[in-house]
């Protein structure tokens, strides 16, 4: 469980952005161009050429019978041999034709590798680019933006929604521009060739664009249906799969079995009707372009039939066999291309919605960081003047820069932290801390004692500024903190939690995280004050053994004692300790415990324990209830007080 | 494994066979249609062979009609075969996840620990996913690509012989070239995706530890891993996708070549025909015949094309396939006998020498040598640190796990003997890591017995001590359990467990670690209502706290899969170390106030 449990935050999950499609598509292309816009132009340009080349073997088709075939044709029954010159000619016209036509099939087809490399790049370039700038952005985001959000949720922007990008831009956005720029091209071309004709196409492409919004849509509603069926299904599967153990000590097997049917012939329905709708698109579409060159047919025969002359845009013509070819060719391009591009309408629309998804974190509002006072390395005099240090000195010091006059000061780093009548709420309508005063001197160990959701964790989110308070002061060495720059301040605070969050790595990378320039010496020094130390080599790969899957391959007593090496190596004045030792078995955390007084010895300490026996020695315990401190002082102070802290170490108080 | 998958089939035998006859009959609609508007070009062609005036209001009707017929034909067999593809491998889908759960649900417990929960899931979803894609690929484009390739070439060579000649040279090419990509990506994919893996696992621990990597400022560090990760992927994938993007231009050089040849190939028959003397009528290769070629010619190398994109499916689809099968092969180890025992007298409960390994590999047992008496109606409280293997001695009970050596017995029968499910409702177990599922509390508690009572359910929920927090909630038995149990507390889902494994009304009642997260005074409570409502029962308490079993019987203490002493309270004191160390660890700091271990 994560711990911010305790702070009852609303979950809001990520909401469905409203697709405002043309302003996402156009947001989407400025990111693009943004990165990429010399070869995109040259990418574009390229397609055109393909475009143009693919459609022009129409062309050629005329002019191969108009000039040759039909020509040929003509001097049927005649010598051959005596018409040698006329045949020449000829053959120099189709060698022409078929010349340029190669040529010009040779600079499409350089084109068309061109820029299908180039999109490889660009697609592939784009998503990384995308990527980094989300796990940048992500990162800087206030805790408040985890805490609210799922995992599972933040991920999947990640996954599904860069996937349906890359969709979107390595296949649909090039498909759809040669698919528009063929059909504008064709469409001029056959005004060229015949309006009449033109009229029939037009109207079989406005059937088209019907029929495939129609079934589109419909296909679109379902396929998102059986998306949420299929989370529903994946989430049962997963609750069932989770507790299969529980189901076989039950012998729950039938009932479960009966459950499962229910949501798999669901999901079974659903998924039916999507591909169903889906796959009736493509023979739907085809056909109409079927219908359409069929009319076209049957038209341009009776037009020949009435005699009647051809009007295209240059004027009035006669019909030939070579215009009704070629025309009915253009026409089945024509509706290709019309029919490719409303193919591709799925993934346009769930790529931009991924888009929108991705843009939206990308405008999440980072942390804000006003601080202006840092930590930097000092020498400090016998009488106690401080001077910063460009080397590692082991003492450290509050650089605090004055606006007014521009002088410089130096308060010397103690871990003296006080908190004067502070109150927050994770929503400014609900506080959940009131009043709440802390006074902890360098070197003492602060406890904190509560049932869940009494505000335990919350006061130390707000020591390292995870979270800001609502009202009342927060003072570390007598300097606000408010005034010190996060980083700064964090780098002074150690924190374990319960969680241990491990990374995949070596032993020895994990410890080394607390202080990254830390030579193995260093970490193993802080691995031997953790009580890891001896765990760790007596693993057969030692300090190199790489821990994966988060660390399951070690129990979470060693699991723990790693990231208490971890803090141990950062060494930092002031520590954090929330539920450290709370999931050991009460023999492994003697040995745990061990590891984290060594640890806590010369620090201010703040510590949030479910086990009282880990917080008894503490100088200071403060037991909260609500949001509020109820009862103050040292274990004996309380134990005589015969308040709520006595009746919880009695055990007739149940922690939870 | 074809054939392991197959049977999963089943009722959707009748779709997936019309599904290919439909999409064959769509097919040679689609490549007739060509010949006829070939023919129908010819007759109203002005200058072609049949001059205008054979031209009649008749023919044109005619062909139109046959077309439109054709085109409305070749429409409905198309949307038939759609619609019966969807239905088929939407069924097939759901036969496998149902045939993978159904064979899960009857996994013993060797078989769960054999494939990881995240595991399983995975192979019911998207590997399923993954096959049922394939299979719709497979009867119909699988069908379709070879039959419309057959066709359109038989058709071609009606139509010009020597031009067909073109495509059946130019057919092999494209294949070639497209095998070719595919087998030199395939290997990149592979381990782009477990790159890919990596980079997501870097996203995962990121925001997972998000707290850990702004406490220690750790920001730019993660960002450069990721960073790192990302370039990776980006490098492996821009690479594979520049080789398929080969394919593209391979397929319209193909297309084009074929163009040009049908033009000049079309010119010099015409011209070597005529010079012949052949009749004009036959002679000439005219605009029909050329547009119908070049239909052909696409059909015909898209066709190819799409058959390169079924093979790469069904390549992706294999590994799934795999996966699929391995569980639906699982066999389950444990499964009840012939003429098993269906009554369980009483709890009594034997260890003859009993030894026990995980896995027939491993090379220690987990337990070993353990004999052990525990008499009906006992209490028995078992203590011993982690690894101790405490739940390995309790899951042998209700037959978790059949023993390597040995025999367990209760109430005088090897449990071997007995029917499974009689025994587990007999010897009912609260498992160390238990789950609550998401419905109402009565809906969890009714898991114990399914016919409870209203008033069944009160009378364990107060033996449990769980009456009093579940009365102080708004909906009481009726409160709805979030998945995982999320919204009560540990302490809290702890007792509804135990009430629901007392549903059961079992001889046997073990509790493996089950209060730990409850308090000493409401622990204590619970074993002194056991005490007086359930005296008969045997009960078995393997605890972390020595107050828990301080009262028991007999406490079994256990070290490194054997059981070290056996004894009460005073007697384990007096002699045993181990017993001695737990009990003044804890009872020196104040143990007793402990408030829990874990709200996880």
């Amino acid at each position: 469980m994560r711990k911010t449990s305790e702070a009852a935050l609303p979950m809001q999950g990520m909401k469905r952005p409203k697709i405002h499609t043309f302003k996402l598509l156009g947001r989407l292309l400025s990111y693009l161009f943004h990165y990429y816009k010399g070869r995109l132009i040259a990418v574009f340009i390229c397609i055109a050429v393909t475009a143009a080349a693919g459609i022009s073997s129409s062309v050629f088709l005329t002019l191969v019978i108009d000039k040759v075939i039909t020509p040929l044709s003509k001097l049927a029954g005649q010598d051959f041999n005596a018409i040698e010159d006329t045949l020449a000619g000829l053959r120099a016209d189709l060698f022409a034709i078929i010349g340029a036509m190669g040529g010009m099939y040779v600079v499409a087809l350089c084109a068309s590798f061109f820029y299908n490399q180039t999109m490889a790049i660009v697609t592939q370039g784009f998503l990384r680019r995308v990527r980094d700038d989300m796990f940048a952005d992500m990162q800087s985001l206030p805790i408040r933006y985890f805490d609210t959000h799922t995992h599972g949720d933040i991920m999947s922007v990640y996954t599904n929604d860069t996937d349906a990008l890359r969709q979107l831009i390595s296949m649909s956005i090039p498909q759809v521009f040669y698919s528009i720029i063929a059909a504008v091209t064709l469409f001029v071309i056959m005004l060229l060739y015949s309006l009449w004709l033109m009229f029939v196409v037009f109207a079989g492409v406005a059937l088209m664009a019907i029929v495939a919004k129609f079934v589109g849509s419909r296909s679109a509603k379902y396929f998102i249906k059986q998306q949420v069926v299929i989370g529903k299904t994946e989430g049962y599967i997963e609750e069932m799969m989770g507790g299969q153990k529980v189901i076989k000590v039950f012998c729950h097997e039938e009932r479960a079995k009966e459950d499962f049917d229910k949501i798999n012939d669901e999901l079974c329905d659903a998924s039916d009707k999507a591909n169903a709708y889906g796959n009736i698109l493509m023979p739907a579409i085809m056909n109409i372009g079927h219908f359409a060159f069929v009319l076209v047919a049957i038209v341009a025969g009776l037009l020949v039939l009435l005699g009647a002359r051809n009007l295209s845009v240059t004027g009035w013509g006669a019909f030939s066999g070579a215009i009704i070819a070629s025309f009915l060719n253009m026409s089945r391009q024509f509706s290709l291309n019309i029919g490719q591009v409303s193919m591709q309408i799925n993934s346009v629309v769930m790529g931009l919605a991924g888009a929108g998804r991705i843009f939206e974190l990308l405008d999440e509002k980072p942390e804000t960081d006003d601080g202006y006072v840092t930590l930097v390395n000092a020498n400090i005099a016998e009488d106690g003047t401080i001077t910063e240090s460009a080397e590692r000195t082991g003492k450290w010091a509050w650089r605090h820069p004055h606006h007014a006059d521009g002088s410089v000061t130096y308060t010397e780093l103690k871990g003296d932290i006080r908190l004067f009548d502070v109150d927050f709420g994770y929503v400014p309508e609900k506080i959940v801390l009131h009043n709440v005063s802390i006074y902890a001197k360098p070197g003492q160990k602060i406890a904190f004692v509560g049932a869940t959701g009494a505000g335990k964790t919350t006061i130390t989110n707000l020591l390292n500024r995870f979270y800001d308070i609502a009202d009342g002061k927060i003072r570390y060495d007598g300097i606000n903190i408010n005034k010190i720059k996060k980083a700064d301040l964090r780098r002074s605070m150690g924190i374990v939690l319960q969680d241990t969050n491990l990374f995949t790595g070596t032993i020895m990378e994990n410890i080394r995280y607390g202080k990254l320039d830390a030579t193995d010496e260093e970490c193993i020094e802080a691995a031997k004050l953790a009580n890891a130390h001896d765990f760790i080599t007596r693993l057969p790969e030692g300090y190199n053994t790489v821990l994966r899957h988060e660390a399951s391959n070690l129990s979470q007593g060693q699991r723990q004692l790693i990231s208490i090496a971890r803090a141990a190596v950062a060494d930092p004045p002031v520590m954090i300790l929330d539920e450290a030792t709370s999931s050991i078995d009460t023999r492994t955390e003697a040995l745990v415990q061990r590891g984290m007084d060594a640890l806590m010895q010369g620090r201010t300490v703040f510590v949030i324990a479910h086990r009282l026996s880990t917080i008894q020695n503490s100088d200071a315990i403060m037991v909260l209830d609500h949001g509020r401190i109820i009862e103050r002082g040292s274990h004996d102070q309380l134990i005589a007080q015969k308040g709520v802290y006595y009746q919880l170490y009695t055990g007739a108080f149940e922690l939870e | 494994m074809i054939k392991t998958l197959a049977k999963s089939i089943r009722e959707y035998k009748t779709p997936s066979i019309l599904s290919p006859i439909f999409v064959s009959l769509e097919v040679v609609l689609e490549c007739l249609m060509p010949l006829v508007i070939m023919e129908f070009i010819a007759k109203i062609s002005p200058t072609g062979v049949n001059s205008a005036e054979a031209v009649e209001m008749r023919t044109i009707l005619v062909y139109g009609g046959i077309l439109v017929g054709m085109a409305v034909l070749s429409l409905a067999f198309g949307m038939l075969s759609g619609r019966f593809a969807a239905r088929a491998c939407a069924g097939f889908a759901k036969n496998l996840r149902k045939d993978m759960y159904y064979a899960i649900q009857d996994y013993s417990f060797a078989n769960i620990d054999k494939f990881s929960t995240s595991s399983l899931v995975t192979r019911q979803t998207t590997d399923v996913t993954n096959v049922q894609m394939a299979y719709m690929m497979l009867i119909r484009v699988a069908i379709r690509c070879p039959l419309m390739l057959i066709f359109s070439l038989a058709m071609a060579f009606t139509v010009n012989v020597t031009i067909s000649w073109v495509f059946l040279a130019l057919v092999p090419v494209l294949a070639a070239v497209l095998v070719v990509i595919i087998f030199k990506t395939h290997p990149i994919f592979e381990r782009v995706f477990h790159k890919y893996d990596n980079m997501n696992r870097s996203v995962r621990e990121d925001i997972k530890g998000i707290r850990v990597v702004k406490s220690f400022v750790r920001e730019d560090f993660e960002k450069k891993k990721f960073e790192a990760a990302s370039e990776d992927v980006c490098k492996d994938f821009t690479l594979a996708e520049r080789i398929m993007a080969v394919s593209g231009p391979v397929m319209q050089f193909c297309i084009w070549l074929s163009f040009l040849l049908i033009f000049l190939l079309a010119a010099i028959i015409t011209s070597n025909n005529l010079k012949a003397g052949i009749a004009v009528g036959d002679a000439v290769v005219g605009e029909e015949q050329l547009t119908v070629l070049i239909m052909y010619a696409s059909q015909i190398l898209s066709a190819v094309m799409q058959l390169s994109m079924v093979l790469v499916m069904i390549i992706i689809a294999r590994t799934s396939g795999e996966r699929i099968v391995a569980v639906l092969n699982e066999k389950s180890s444990i499964v009840s006998p012939e003429n098993a025992v269906k009554e369980v007298k009483d709890g009594d409960i034997v260890f003859e020498n009993v030894s026990f390994k995980y896995s027939k590999d491993a090379e220690r047992f987990a337990l070993e040598g353990v004999d052990l008496h525990i008499r009906s109606g006992e209490t028995i409280g078992i203590l011993g640190g982690t690894g101790a293997s405490k739940s390995t001695l309790v899951n042998l009970i209700p037959r978790l796990y059949d023993t390597t050596e040995g025999a367990v017995y209760v109430g005088g029968v090897n449990v071997k003997d007995y029917d499974l499910e009689a025994l587990r409702n007999k010897v009912a177990m609260v498992l160390q890591k238990n789950v609550l599922f998401s419905g109402t509390i009565k809906d969890n508690l009714r898991w114990g017995k399914e016919d409870a009572t209203d008033d069944e359910m009160l009378r364990v929920c107060k033996l449990a001590c769980a009456d009093d927090f579940i009365q102080a909630f708004p909906d009481k038995y009726d409160t709805y359990i979030e998945q995982g149990g999320t919204n009560v507390s540990g302490g809290q889902k702890q007792r509804l467990c135990i009430a629901r494994a007392l549903l059961k009304d079992p001889k046997v009642l073990i509790l493996d670690d089950s209060t730990s997260a409850v308090d000493t005074r409401t622990d204590a409570m619970i074993r002194k209502s056991f005490r007086d409502e359930i005296p008969n029962v045997t009960k078995i308490i393997i605890a972390q706290r020595v107050s828990s079993v301080q009262d028991a019987d007999k406490i079994i203490v256990m070290d490194g899969g054997r059981i070290d002493a056996i004894g009460t309270h005073e007697e384990l004191l007096a002699s045993n170390e181990i017993y001695k160390e737990v009990y003044y660890s804890q009872n020196k700091i104040g143990a007793a106030a402990e408030g829990g271990e874990s709200n996880a």
